[in-house]
């Protein structure tokens, strides 16, 4: 399941939601994404107040669901749940959920960290920082690239 | 055609979203950058890395060499930074 929302939400009820009357789950993993008060930039960290994450409506949720139709052709699910949130979030807020339940925790685990990673190269999403020296759009990062490429190369 | 501008390309270039009309020549997605690069100074400051540029057409990724038709949605934005 798939959602794009301006709005927070409940880890408990969420994974209640998903796992329930469902008894061949055995284990469920999950992955929180959460706004930090620092961020790197050109003379070492730089404090932020708050960000915002702007969105491609429409396309935005056809990747997603791609990506969560490919964990489920990858592995074998019972289960899974992509949570992102959009709009201005502050420092400890929630922006994305990833959750990913099956028999075992290998599936779970790995399909987790697989939708994680990829999500993080191919859903349209871009965070613009608020820094000291003002409104600061994130750069893209290698190691994401280098992350999501090692699935690909598994596959 | 309509064009979406994402994060800081909608900063230099001004705009969300245009309806656009390029002459019968521009058929791939990297005609149509050209062409668009050429309308002004915000667009040409927004286009002049093309390696941070990515390009949906029709809300999938499209290389350089992608057709481009009347009628079609294209997006340009940065790399994306969720999750």
């Amino acid at each position: 399941m798939i959602r794009v929302q301006a709005e927070d939400f409940d880890i408990g009820a969420e994974f209640a939601r998903l796992t329930a009357d469902n008894r061949n789950i055995g284990g469920l993993a999950s992955f929180v994404g959460l706004v930090r008060d620092m961020a790197p930039s050109r003379t070492g960290n730089a404090p932020i107040g708050a960000m915002t994450l702007e969105h491609y409506p429409g396309m935005t949720e056809k990747k997603l669901a791609e990506i969560e139709a490919e964990a489920n052709r990858r592995w074998p699910l019972e289960a899974s749940l992509i949570i992102h949130r959009y709009g201005r979030l502050e420092p400890g807020d929630r922006i994305v959920l990833v959750a990913t339940a099956s028999a075992h925790r290998q599936a779970a685990l790995e399909s987790c960290q697989f939708l994680i990673d990829w999500l993080k190269t191919k859903a349209p999403f871009w965070k613009l920082e608020e820094t000291p020296s003002g409104g600061q759009w994130v750069d893209a990062r290698d190691s994401d690239d280098a992350a999501a490429k090692r699935w690909a190369a598994e596959s | 055609m309509k064009i979406l501008y994402f994060a800081w390309l909608k900063g230099k270039i001004g705009t969300a979203e245009e309806e656009v009309q390029p002459p019968a020549s521009v058929t791939t997605v990297a005609a149509l950058l050209d062409w668009l690069e050429a309308r002004g100074a915000g667009y040409a400051a927004a286009l002049a890395n093309r390696e941070v540029v990515r390009v949906a057409v029709n809300q999938e990724y499209a290389g350089p060499d992608h057709r481009v038709a009347q009628g079609d949605e294209i997006a340009l934005f940065p790399p994306v930074t969720g999750g």
